[in-house]
């Protein structure tokens, strides 16, 4: 060890220098156990990765660093919070109405944050360049940042209103909540390099601006000052995500043209499954938010046809094309939120929030924003419904829906060339019938179907009592079915969902705030 | 006087979520810790079994022979979640940038004789890959882990691993000028110096442990439950002796930090031998395995660093580990005390 290290005054690294050299070689090639045998995850999807150093790191954040920022964000976030908290903030929102996307949010949206957080330590660990394996768990521990950040957040909220009291056992076991469940469990049951491409490219670079920040510019439009401050604060996370899945994406291709088409495979799949699952976004922004921030027609037109395909014709070079299906997401942009806000009004019972329908100015800025639509398939159905609820007949549907098995939404989506045609597709496997509601969702289920039978559909799994408290008797007298699964999901029957006018959250509103609130 | 504000009189419907009321027993104000943590993952009705791993589901509590009948038991005495965890982190991260401003503006490493920055280098240095592995090795305990009680903090640990590992780097740097020389020499050196071989083998073996409870005994309790205070507490200290405190400066960081994570591994352990005797006797037996395989890796690396001192120092660091495992119930007489 006799090496000569000289005593020179230092020379000053720029910030890649520095980088590189704390980050870079920290990582070795094993010899007393295989490589295989220590990263055994990096090869069975079938890509290739010849040289882990061609991998840019996108962030070049070194620990300290790390620290030092989000100490810093951590430390304003929650000062905020607390004079939130403090000064009854959520009084402040536009209408209780509002509080149903937090709802939606809580239990819908924060649980993948938590399985983002997992889902990218198990990338960190099998990723074998140590720079790929620093960002994925750079963002292992943001989104970890992410779900707790929320619920210090919205903690606040449920103190005041109902529907949001057990995200987590709702998440695992409320129907249209297996949509969202079922979406990132399908992304962290493949391997490492499919649920970067899932994750970190088609959901973080393509399709965050039409998830997180519309649920962000739906705060701050509503007034919610506790949501809208973690979500500035959330943002410069987010934007190092975003350039880490352009990176994934971009390294994999380069590596080795075998891999396209394997990427290409995912881009298609992930497209059309996180396009399914903004269905719910997309009648958050046309519905549920007093204050609209832009209709989801208007959203899919700028982040997904303008931005995306600015993206894809990037990425033209790499021999990747658009996603296959956009073209029917297209059709259905005038259609989507319409559609899944019926469904919601249908079964909002069992649902843990509340829907109602758009009050006058609401149908005609609905109008506006859907010329070719609206007045023409939804405006009818939805006046109709008012006039059955002035009567005291608001409807409920007590039967339960066929769901796609792929994307589990109700099968309630129309033919791309006929909106009043309901879609249905199926397919044939093992003596089994399978069924989906569109092309895209029967072809990511054809090319795997030993993955997607194993879908747990809630409807499927009431009928076969799965979804029952222990202990609980059918055979007892007055043995009511529905009753029993509100109770299974945790919900506090007729307070947790139901139809908004009648609600307590709608009650409490008016007898706190001395607001007025709607009605029909 | 008493000075009343008077807010509005609005009656809140509960305290906290009900994931975390089931676990308090009541619906009782929670802390930020306690909201941050309990039930937040998933553990029913998993859609896919994993591509990697048909024979399990997502998350599985077979992952582990050690078996909870709640693994939210387990609790961090540091109470950390993302917030106050990367908020204290920050502030250390302050008091070690100026200390390593104040180490370099005085070329307080460089100027120590040759030698001694070759022994510094020799222990230190390849030390950073050593930490790399603890990095990944609580990586996959975060990944693979079962309940956030537990894989919230490796994840945080893991991070602390790979802080680690850079501060050692940045130690290199003062050494070498910032020419990057000593963490090359550093690499040649973990990759092929007898004296470094034992641990690198050692850290290999660990890198394909399947069972996430054991990786975490053997890594966090059992490894640096001896190498940390080796390097650390009786290295660094003949070095200060003799040539003043600049390295002090440099690792109070890793002391500190060694003092404050300890409290934690020492607390999960204690959970999981108290949960049951077969977890205190799994527990035993993989400190007993991993203890003497890890006393035989640092022989030759001790040697280095202490020469004909080198069984004393090796004796001390043993001393305290077996008072810390006794303490927790799991040291090799078996008795708590």
């Amino acid at each position: 060890m006799n090496m000569p290290i000289s005593g020179k005054p230092p020379k000053k690294l720029s910030l890649k220098e520095n980088y590189a050299l704390l980050t870079r070689g920290l990582g070795w090639e094993t010899s007393y156990e295989s490589m295989d045998k220590v990263f055994p995850q990096c090869d069975f999807e079938g890509i290739k990765i010849h040289d882990w150093d061609k991998w840019e790191d996108p962030f070049r954040l070194t620990m300290d660093a790390y620290w030092k920022y989000q100490g810093e964000k951590e430390r304003k976030l929650y000062a905020i919070v607390d004079a939130f908290q403090q000064n009854n903030g959520q009084f402040n929102v536009s209408d209780a109405r509002y509080i149903n996307t937090l709802k939606l949010f809580l239990t819908g949206v924060s649980p993948l944050e938590y399985g983002a957080h997992r889902g990218f330590a198990m990338a960190g660990r099998n990723f074998k360049g140590a720079g790929a394996s620093i960002a994925a768990q750079m963002q292992a521990i943001d989104e970890l940042r992410h779900a707790q950040t929320q619920a210090h957040t919205i903690s606040h909220y449920n103190k005041f209103f109902h529907g949001m009291h057990d995200p987590i056992h709702m998440f695992d076991r409320v129907w249209y909540l297996s949509v969202p469940k079922s979406y990132f469990e399908d992304a962290m049951t493949a391997g490492p390099f499919e649920f970067v491409t899932a994750i970190s490219f088609s959901f973080e670079y393509v399709l965050t601006n039409l998830l997180f920040m519309p649920f962000m510019s739906g705060a701050a439009f509503n007034g919610d000052m506790a949501t809208v401050t973690f979500g500035f604060s959330a943002q410069s996370d987010e934007s190092r995500h975003m350039t880490l899945g352009l990176e994934v994406v971009k390294f994999i291709l380069e590596q080795d043209p075998a891999n396209l088409p394997i990427v290409q495979r995912w881009l298609d799949k992930w497209f059309w499954r996180g396009y399914r699952l903004l269905a719910l976004v997309a009648m958050m922004m046309d519905y549920m938010l007093p204050k609209r921030v832009m209709s989801w027609s208007e959203a899919w037109g700028m982040y997904f046809e303008q931005n995306g395909g600015a993206l894809f014709n990037d990425l033209a070079r790499y021999g990747v094309r658009m996603p296959k299906y956009h073209d029917v997401a297209a059709k259905e942009k005038d259609r989507l939120s319409h559609e899944t806000w019926g469904i919601f009004y249908n079964y909002t019972h069992a649902a843990g929030f509340h829907t109602w329908v758009p009050e006058e100015g609401e149908m005609k800025w609905l109008s506006e924003k859907y010329p070719a639509t609206f007045d023409k398939h939804y405006r009818p159905r939805f006046e109709y419904w008012r006039d059955q609820q002035k009567k005291g007949e608001r409807f409920y549907n007590k039967t339960l829906p066929m769901l796609c098995q792929t994307c589990q939404i109700p099968m309630g989506f129309t033919e791309p060339d006929d909106p009043t045609k309901i879609c249905y597709r199926e397919s044939h496997y093992r003596d089994n019938k399978f069924h989906f509601c569109s092309d895209g969702c029967k072809d990511i289920f054809d090319f795997e179907p030993e993955k997607y039978v194993q879908s747990w559909l809630p409807v499927h799994q009431v009928y076969q009592g799965n979804c029952f408290r222990p202990g609980t008797d059918p055979t007892a007298p007055g043995f009511d079915p529905l009753l029993e699964v509100l109770k299974y999901y945790n919900f506090n029957v007729g307070k947790d969902g139901g139809e908004y006018l009648d609600s307590e959250d709608k009650k409490h509103w008016e007898q706190w705030t001395g607001k007025p609130g709607v009605s029909i | 006087m008493q000075v009343d504000i008077k807010t509005t009189s609005v009656v809140q419907l509960r305290e906290t979520f009900s994931h975390v009321a089931r676990h308090l027993g009541s619906d009782k104000p929670a802390s930020r810790y306690q909201e941050a943590s309990l039930n937040l993952q998933s553990t029913a009705n998993f859609h896919y079994r994993p591509l990697w791993e048909p024979e399990r589901e997502l998350y599985d509590v077979r992952r582990t022979q050690i078996e909870m009948k709640d693994w939210y038991a387990f609790k961090d005495p540091r109470q950390y979640y993302y917030g106050s965890y990367t908020i204290v982190r920050s502030r250390q991260q302050e008091t070690m940038e100026k200390s390593l401003e104040f180490v370099d503006k005085r070329g307080l490493l460089r100027d120590l004789p040759q030698e001694i920055r070759n022994a510094v280098i020799f222990a230190l240095v390849p030390m950073r890959h050593l930490e790399w592995g603890a990095n990944l090795n609580n990586c996959f305990v975060t990944a693979y882990g079962y309940g956030t009680a537990i894989t919230q903090a490796t994840m945080f640990h893991g991070m602390d691993r790979l802080g680690l590992a850079q501060y050692l780097s940045r130690i290199g740097l003062l050494l070498d000028g910032n020419s990057g020389e000593s963490l090359a020499h550093a690499k040649t050196l973990w990759m092929e110096h007898a004296a470094w071989q034992p641990l690198r083998r050692l850290m290999e073996r660990m890198m394909i442990c399947r069972d996430w409870f054991e990786l975490f005994v053997k890594q966090n309790l059992v490894l640096d439950g001896l190498l940390h205070p080796l390097v650390f507490r009786q290295f660094e200290p003949r070095i200060s002796a003799q040539h003043g405190p600049a390295l002090s400066l440099l690792t109070e960081f890793m002391t500190t930090w060694f003092d404050e994570s300890s409290r934690w591994v020492d607390a999960t352990i204690k959970t999981a031998a108290a949960e049951s005797p077969a977890n205190a006797e799994r527990l035993r037996g993989w400190i007993a395995e991993s203890h003497s395989e890890i006393m035989e890796a640092l022989g030759a690396y001790a040697a280095e660093l202490f020469g004909e001192d080198a069984a004393g120092a090796l004796a001390k660091v043993e001393a305290t580990l077996e008072a810390r495992l006794t303490k927790l119930g799991v040291g090799s007489t078996g008795k708590a005390s």
